[in-house]
């Protein structure tokens, strides 16, 4: 049923269902505290929501990471037990992926998707905010394990055995399961309403080719997780079915053939790094062009190129298996698609070092995130490349090569995406800059600490250190420059380097939060819509829906080309465009009510989960949440009525509400 | 009222299809990815019966076809309903939708009759591979049945309460775009588990 977002009628059909039946009363969004908080079906809101949250989950994660780098800093550490350690290396991956990535990217794409767009909100307000909740209750589901008996501790591709009832005998690969199970499920309602916004809702004129990068990745990431959610959902599936219910799919000595599990994760897990990254390329690909003065060069490859490692994502899944015996055949494939989409993923770094040629460069921190991204993403793009060769890669596999790698790429590139995004985008969401001056702490103290941690990884891997270790000794430490001690240190030297970087970002939104000045209306002079409102945006986010002529379109409307000389002038700032806007507002906008359902719908998700793990009359409980969510919100009024105020209204509301 | 158009349901966006509709294409588009998934995992392990009984003895192809053909034939009544629904007949509408959900109760039915025959002929849930696969397709599969019925049922009592603003023929057409998967489905899991050889 949660497909269903009921559709409003338009004026001349009278909306009928206002009957109030108790609880079935819609609130209104006058709301104030936290409740306009919960019931939010604003995508702003949400958007913040799922920012706030992910940044949270950025910290817990980034514990793990300190505490698994303590351990491994000095020989015999005695910083975790082995058991601990392959709960925290486990969480930290599952964390990262999951809790922080993906949400932020959420948090990105919700915000930004309708701003950029021209819409007023996404296309099924509940359904996003059913996704949120889903997501929150998932995620502390999910580490609700460690105080539950401890948590997964397979590894985040938790593979078999070590899935298995033997080797991990806790409830943590339960929990696991099942709360990648519940994120799973806010992922794919996410996919489908932000899918349908672009698709449908853009505003008069803006035809694909004129939308702007960030929506165009991040809308190829909505078709990724669309198509590879339900993957990890089999997989996960039969993953419980074995360990709760006595299936044996993954049991070798059942006769099961281990590899399925290995296809179906990297059937979805492959994709999934495209889902992580594939962001921070939009995200750079707006701030590049603001911060060079120039526009983005090449847009159409940019935009194709992205599209292209949307498609070809989807057929080198198993070149994290080619240590696995897949057979010269299956390798000799998978080893030239995974060459083959190397190349859209080089046209993008050509096209951003073609943006920054020639342009006058501001090095804002924004900037600097973007930069480094190249750098730091070419680098581990490059490593990624040594993987595709097959014999190479049997060498690489399981050492921290590996580990290397993909936190350049993850790292330097996912991250660093996001940071940028969020210096550059910080005004719009709050109306506050942030501050330059701690933000350059913020960018190289992360910069050199990621470097640090990650650089003497290639080392340690090429040597031969295999990761997932929980210890290593003096006596095998090798000597010279090879010496294992050294470069160990080194990382976990880098790594708390690392941690005091993130640090400042959180003291900067601190600092900003208190003292900071008012941001102007276009305080980088930017390009794209999302700037032709006011910071932050009105809860309907336009005054008037803006008619798109071109690619850039706010850039088009501040400046036009002098005919005769041909040069580029300013003919109008921000504030002539946004009074323009205003003085031809629409006259009744009518914007979603708040709901309680969506929330009371996600609740019942983490109990029929429980449920699963420990009694099964819970999860009939839960279920009956979930049934009984499913109706509250197909049969709730389309709008709050004016009775239902609670409490009352402001008289008069320039905006109308209307389901 | 432009702008109600935009961020609405029932009215049709850029792609000249509706929001509920294109969002319910691009579910079942997802969908197809699980039942993929389900499907590649029975494919692989339906020769691995151990000590069990296999697909051939306990399968009873005359009923699971008298089953599978009255599923197909609550997607020729579901066509009815939305065609009802399109010349805003309610009676008809629900009449056509009822006899949907019971038809697809009864495929649910023989369902469960079936796995406790299979039960009672020594196949449980864990006692092969093949075993555990089968059970897991065909039982996404009787889910989603399941829950096309609730939906079926839900949209009886909305029309018959008027309860549904703008256009009813649109979401009834979208609960009949899930039906019509879900039976579809079933032509492909029917084909793959009882008809061809193992």
């Amino acid at each position: 049923m949660a497909i269903i977002e009921r559709p409003s009628a338009p004026a001349t059909v009278p909306a009928i269902p206002s009957a109030s039946l108790g609880a079935l009363k819609r609130p209104v969004t006058t709301q104030h505290g936290w409740r306009s908080w919960l019931f939010t079906v604003d995508h702003k809101k949400l958007g913040i929501m799922y920012g706030a949250t992910a940044l949270f989950f950025f910290v817990v994660g980034g514990l793990e990471a300190v505490l698994i780098r303590l351990q491994l800093a000095l020989p015999d550490g005695r910083v975790l037990n082995a058991d601990l350690y392959n709960q925290m290396f486990t969480m930290h991956a599952t964390t990262m992926v999951f809790l922080f990535v993906m949400p932020m990217v959420s948090a990105f794409a919700n915000y930004f998707i309708p701003l950029q767009v021209g819409a007023r909100d996404v296309a099924f307000p509940r359904i996003n905010a059913f996704g949120f909740w889903a997501f929150l209750f998932g995620g502390i589901f999910l580490n609700l394990a460690w105080f539950l008996g401890g948590a997964a501790d397979g590894g985040w591709f938790m593979y078999a055995p070590n899935s298995g009832p033997v080797f991990s005998p806790s409830h943590g690969v339960d929990f696991w399961a099942l709360g990648l199970q519940i994120t799973g499920i806010a992922s794919l309602t996410g996919a489908v309403n932000l899918i349908v916004t672009v698709l449908n809702m853009r505003a008069p004129g803006m035809s694909l080719m004129k939308m702007p990068v960030f929506t165009w990745m991040a809308t190829v990431v909505q078709f990724l997780l669309l198509f590879a959610m339900p993957v990890i959902t089999v997989a996960l599936f039969l993953l419980m079915f074995q360990r709760n219910f006595g299936a044996t799919f993954f049991d070798v000595a059942a006769g099961a053939d281990p590899l399925l599990w290995q296809h179906l994760f990297w059937i979805f897990g492959h994709p999934e790094v495209y889902i992580l990254i594939l962001p921070s390329f939009g995200i750079i690909s707006e701030v590049l062009p603001v911060f060079s003065r120039k526009p983005l060069f090449g847009y159409p490859f940019v935009v194709f190129s992205g599209a292209a490692i949307g498609f070809v994502g989807w057929g080198v899944w198993a070149h994290h298996m080619f240590a696995s015996g897949l057979g010269p055949v299956s390798v000799a494939v998978f080893s030239v698609a995974t060459m083959a989409i190397a190349v859209p993923t080089g046209v993008k770094v050509v096209n951003w070092t073609m943006t920054l040629w020639g342009g006058k460069l501001q090095f804002t921190v924004a900037m600097k995130f973007a930069i480094a991204l190249i750098v730091l993403f070419t680098v581990g793009g490059l490593s990624g490349v040594t993987h595709a060769v097959a014999p190479s890669d049997t060498q690489q596999t399981d050492t921290y090569y590996i580990v290397a790698h993909f936190h350049y790429v993850l790292f330097g590139g996912a991250i660093f995406g996001i940071f940028s995004g969020m210096y550059y985008w910080w005004p719009k969401m709050f109306g506050k800059l942030l501050s330059e001056r701690i933000g350059n702490w913020n960018f190289w103290l992360m910069a050199i600490g990621m470097n640090l941690t990650f650089g003497p990884m290639h080392i340690l891997g090429l040597q031969g250190q295999p990761r997932r270790m929980y210890i290593w000794t003096e006596a095998r430490a090798g000597e010279g420059f090879f010496n294992l001690a050294f470069w160990n240190l080194v990382a976990s030297i880098g790594s708390i380097i690392l941690a005091v970087g993130v640090l400042f970002f959180f003291i900067n939104v601190l600092v900003t939060a208190r003292r900071g000045a008012q941001a102007p209306l276009d305080p980088w002079d930017a390009r794209s819509l999302e700037w032709m409102t006011s910071n932050p945006p009105k809860e309907h986010n336009f005054d008037s829906i803006p008619t798109v002529g071109h690619l850039d379109e706010f850039f088009h409307r501040k400046y036009a080309e002098d005919h005769q000389s041909g040069e580029i002038r300013k003919v109008q700032g921000a504030e002539e465009i946004l009074a323009e806007m205003e003085r031809n507002k629409d006259a009744h906008i009518h914007m979603p009510s708040p709901s309680y359902w969506p929330i009371v719908l996600a609740l019942g998700l983490p109990v029929i989960a429980f449920g699963l793990i420990y009694s099964i009359p819970v999860a009939i409980v839960g279920g009956l949440i979930v049934v009984l969510g499913c109706f509250g919100w197909a049969i709730e009024p389309s709008t709050a009525r004016d009775e239902d105020v609670d409490p009352p209204a402001a008289p008069s509301t320039e905006v109308v509400r209307h389901g | 009222m432009a702008e109600l158009v935009q961020e609405h349901g029932a009215q049709h966006g850029s792609t000249g299809i509706s929001n509920i509709k294109l969002g319910m294409w691009l579910f079942l588009g997802s969908e197809c990815l699980l039942f993929g998934g389900l499907i590649s995992t029975y494919m692989l392990y339906r020769g691995r019966v151990g000590e069990g009984p296999t697909p051939m003895q306990v399968f009873d192809i005359p009923f699971t076809s008298v089953s599978s053909f009255v599923l197909l034939m609550s997607s020729l009544t579901m066509v009815l309903a939305v065609s009802a629904a399109a010349k805003a007949d309610d009676r008809s509408t629900v009449l056509w939708l009822t006899v949907t959900a019971l038809l697809g109760a009864t495929f649910v039915g023989g369902q469960v009759y079936e796995f406790t025959a299979f039960y009672n002929e020594g196949l449980g849930f864990s006692t092969s591979l093949f075993a555990s696969s089968f059970y897991v397709l065909t039982g996404f599969h009787g889910v989603h049945v399941t829950v096309g019925i609730i939906m079926l049922f839900a949209l009886v009592a909305m029309v018959r309460r008027n309860r549904i603003p703008g256009s009813k023929s649109e979401t009834v057409e979208m609960i009949g775009l899930y039906w019509h998967f879900v039976d579809i489905v079933w032509i492909v899991i029917f084909t793959l588990i009882y008809l061809i050889p193992v």
